[in-house]
Parts: C-alpha cells; structure tokens; sequence
C-alpha cells in the first residue's frame, strides 16, 4: 500500500475546506442574480419538505414521548413529576427538535442530493447543462439550499409541536398527569430565548445540509462508486456539522442572549 | 428518411457567410496530474465544414470538444470559437457562446428527470420560461427531424440507445446553432441505427450547412459523411462519384500521442505516406 504524506493529506483537506467556503459562497450570491428558478425552489421544497414530514412527524412524537418517560424516573424522586412538561417543552425546543430534525433530513436528503447530482456528473449532465448555457450552481444547488433552509424552519417547529403531543401521551397516559397542567407546564417555561435558540438552529443546521449534500454531489468523481462515496462522505459529513456547529451555535446563544 | 423543415436563424444565416474560420486550436496543451494528454494541438474549422477528429482511446478527442466548448481550460494555447477567445473567457461570457453552439454527447447525456419534450425544449425554456405554442412547434420539428416525433411525453430511460442520440441531436439543433460538436454519436450502436445518426449529420451538414466538429473512432462513419451528400429532393443521402468527394466539405484531423499527425480531406488522408496513418485507415 502506497503510503501517502501528512503534508499532502493536509493540503488537500485545506483545498476541500477552501473549495466548500467558496462553493457556499457562490450558493448564496446566485440568490441575488437572475434567474432565480423559482419553480425549480418550490419543487425542491415540495421533495425535502413535505417529503420529509413523516420521519420527522415520527421522530419528534418518540423523542417527546421518551424524554417524558426518562424525565419521570428522576423527577419522582424529588416529587417534581409535574414538571414532566417543562423539562419536555425546553429540551425539545431548544435542542432535540431542531438537531433530531436536522440530522433525519440530513439522513434522507443530504445523501439523496449527493447521490442525484452525483449521477448527472458521471453521466455528463451537468456538462451538457453547462453546453446548454445553463449554470448549475444556479438551476440545481441554489434552489435546494433555499428550500432546505425554509423548510426545515417549519420542519423543525413541527417536530417541537408533535414532541411536546408525545411527551404528553406519556404523561397522560402513563403517568396519569393532568393534560391542562401539562400544556401549562410546558408553554409558561418557554421564553423569547429558547425560542429563539430554536429557530435560529434549524436554518443553520438547513444550510449545512444542503450546502454539504450539492457539493459532494457536485465533486463526484469515479462512476457508480464515486456516487456512492460521495453519498455516504455527505450523510456523514453533514451530521458531524451538524452536531458540531450545535455545540457553538448553542454556546455563542448562551453568551449573546443574556440566558438564564 | 423524410427531410422536414427546419427554420434557419437568419442570423445563423448571416453567420455562415462569414468567412473566418468558426473553431481555432493554437498550441493547445492539456495536462492531468503528469499525464500531459494534449501536447500543442492546433488546427482550426472552416466555417460550414465538418471535421472529423480520430484517435486511439484516451488520446484526448473528447476534451478538445469540451475545450472547445470552454467547459475545461487549457494549461496554455490559444482557442477561438466562433470568433471570441475562450480560454480565458469568464463562466458568464461563456454561458451566452454556449447558446450559438449544440453538443450532442457520448452518452447522449440527457436529463433524465425530464420528458424527451422536456429534454428538447430545455434550451428554448430557458431563455423564454413558459412552454408555449412556439416552442412546441419548434420541439415537434426537431423531432421530426430525427424522426421520433412519437417519443414527445416518454422519458429517456424508455428509448433505445440510438433513438436517445437522435433526441440529443435534436435538443442540440433545436435553436440551430452556428457550430455543432459530437462527440462520438454512433459509439456503441448497431450499423443501421449507425446509418441514420450519420445520415442525420449529413443532413445538418449539407442541407442547413452547420459548422461540426465530430470526435469518432469510426472511420467508416467518417469515410460515409465523405462520400455522400445529402439529397433533399430524395430526401436522403446519395453516394457521389469518386470525382466529386473533394466537394464535400469535410476534413479528418488525427492525434497522436497527444499531437495532431494528421489535418486533411479524404484525398490527402488516402495518400498519406505515414505508417501509422497508413495502418489507422487500413
């Protein structure tokens, strides 16, 4: 096996860092240059957004339902097991909702945009698109970013909503709490802050998803194989971004917005 | 095989009696990584002439296309398309030369998240965003044109290989561009579907006298375009008699080891005293 220099492993990362910051930026300038392929957006919107709603329904109802059950186990033991709602409501809306979201649409759109223009690179679409007078940053990544970020925005207020209905089934259910206590419980804890946290989150986590989808998808190279690595490297990259962006999104929140 | 009508640009019209040659390769190198794949390439197109680019695989036929088509730069040299510079030519410049030239690619290269329709009318609707009557009739002659008028609502992956050539043809004559590149369109099909891709360029050669520059390993295709001419009372291609082939505008241009070894019409190609030219032909 050809052992290959740290020095060389080091200035191709660096290159690939360079490469991506300049690819987003090329993303977002498209959005203020005509066309703006409008269709192309909403059409993407209907596939990452809508098309995701069941996993993200389903992901945010046994989140929620989960975080009510553990959470009762400890609160009982200092009588508190009303406050069920409270800890469900702040944990989903401030971090499980947007980053659980964030990381199952990763799952299914990231690679699945990675894949799609994987394929139209290999097969020379995206040259004949060029050949076309067609500019792909424009027609194919700058309408998917766009719509990942706005709807994941609703995605992410969806799986909050579905989460605090899970943890609620727990508390009614099995625990055998009062539904207006825990609706009361759950809304009065929120304040501007964690709301806030929980909005700013989804579009960040939105950007990275798509930004890093296209451009795996876009730097394909080597056939069917490379498709399929460039699939897997942008699931994969996607949700490590992902996780870690949270941690200084979350800590640069904290700092700015005066928590509690 | 019927020859519809296909309405000539008139400033494709205009374009032709221009005289300066439509495609100019001056030194032109190409390297990747320390495989230097083209070394000092230069030739040039007369306007309306069909050029014929042979080569052994890898030996560089596709990417003087795609240079020519300013979707890869050179390392250096010198290339002119239709008049402009674009080897150093900014993305945007290119997008609008792009729109005065068709491709039709190895492998068709169609979209195949789009209808046939779709594929042929792509270039229309980008430059005037609805579907309308216009463009339909222009997409129906198209397709007529390479006779799959039939195939308007399929997607690719339900045609055969060959009739997925002719929708290329057709999305990249649709606009009649003033220069047309192939890129190997008869590579992997049968002789008769062979025949009629060939036939079809000689069409476009000889009746609307497009510019092209076609990448094959072919020589027969080659030898065909060289010999006939189409016919537009009989509406289909005619042998000419040996006398004639020197009327045809045709040329063949042949790389080796990264250089042009040869740039002549099928006289000079015939006559060569090369071996290895000798051996390619034979």
């Amino acid at each position: 096996m050809e052992l290959t220099s740290p020095t060389y492993l080091a200035k191709v990362k660096v290159q690939t860092v360079q490469d991506y910051v300049l690819f987003c930026l090329q993303a977002v300038a498209n959005l203020f240059r005509k066309p703006l392929y409008f269709v192309d957006m909403v059409r993407q919107a209907d596939t990452i957004g809508v098309g995701s709603l069941p996993i993200v329904v389903l992901t945010g109802f046994f989140t929620g339902a989960v975080l009510a059950l553990q959470a009762s186990n400890t609160l009982e033991r200092f009588g508190s097991i009303t406050l069920v709602g409270q800890l469900v409501s702040t944990s989903m809306v401030r971090e499980l909702g947007p980053v659980l979201t964030s990381l199952m649409v990763a799952g299914r759109n990231s690679s699945g945009m990675a894949s799609e223009l994987g394929s139209m690179v290999v097969t020379e679409q995206i040259d004949a698109m060029r050949a076309l007078g067609t500019d792909p940053m424009k027609k194919l990544v700058t309408p998917r970013v766009v719509a990942t970020v706005f709807m994941l925005f609703f995605l992410a207020i969806i799986s909050d909503l579905v989460g605090l209905v899970g943890g609620l089934a727990i508390a009614k259910l099995l625990l055998r709490l009062d539904a207006r206590q825990y609706w009361s419980n759950a809304w009065e804890t929120l304040v501007f802050q964690d709301v806030f946290m929980g909005l700013i989150k989804p579009v960040i986590f939105g950007f990275i998803i798509a930004t890093i989808g296209c451009f795996y998808g876009m730097n394909a190279r080597g056939g069917t194989q490379g498709v399929g690595r460039a699939t897997t490297q942008a699931m994969v990259a996607a949700s490590v971004l992902i996780l870690a962006m949270d941690l200084f999104v979350t800590r640069f929140l904290m700092a700015t917005l005066s928590y509690r | 095989m019927s020859a519809p009508t296909l309405p000539l640009d008139s400033a494709a019209v205009t374009a032709k009696e221009d005289s300066t040659p439509v495609i100019v390769f001056e030194d032109v190198a190409l390297a990747f990584d320390d495989n230097e794949v083209l070394r000092g390439v230069s030739f040039h197109l007369p306007r309306g002439d069909t050029k014929a680019v042979f080569g052994v695989a890898g030996s560089g036929k596709s990417l003087i296309l795609k240079l020519a088509l300013g979707l890869i730069r050179p390392d250096s040299g010198r290339i002119q398309v239709l008049g402009q510079d674009v080897t150093k030519m900014p993305e945007k410049e290119l997008f609008q030369l792009r729109g005065r030239i068709g491709m039709v690619f190895q492998e068709s290269a169609l979209f195949d998240s789009l209808t046939v329709r779709e594929n042929v009318a792509y270039r229309l609707m980008e430059e005037h965003g609805i579907y309308d009557e216009d463009i339909d009739r222009r997409v129906r002659e198209a397709l007529r044109f390479v006779e799959l008028e039939h195939t308007l609502d399929l997607d690719p992956s339900e045609l055969s290989g060959g009739m997925r050539r002719r929708v290329a043809i057709a999305r990249a004559i649709i606009t009649q561009p003033e220069l047309l590149l192939y890129d190997s369109p008869t590579g992997g099909l049968d002789p008769v579907t062979s025949n009629t891709i060939i036939e079809l360029i000689v069409k476009q050669r000889d009746v609307y006298k497009t510019s092209a520059l076609m990448v094959t390993h072919r020589l027969q295709d080659a030898f065909t375009m060289a010999t006939h001419q189409f016919d537009k009372q009989a509406n289909r291609m005619v042998l000419l008699p040996p006398g004639q082939h020197c009327e045809v505008p045709m040329s063949f241009l042949i790389l080796r080891d990264g250089k042009v070894i040869f740039d002549g019409d099928l006289h000079q190609l015939a006559h060569s005293e090369d071996e290895y030219i000798q051996e390619y032909i034979s």
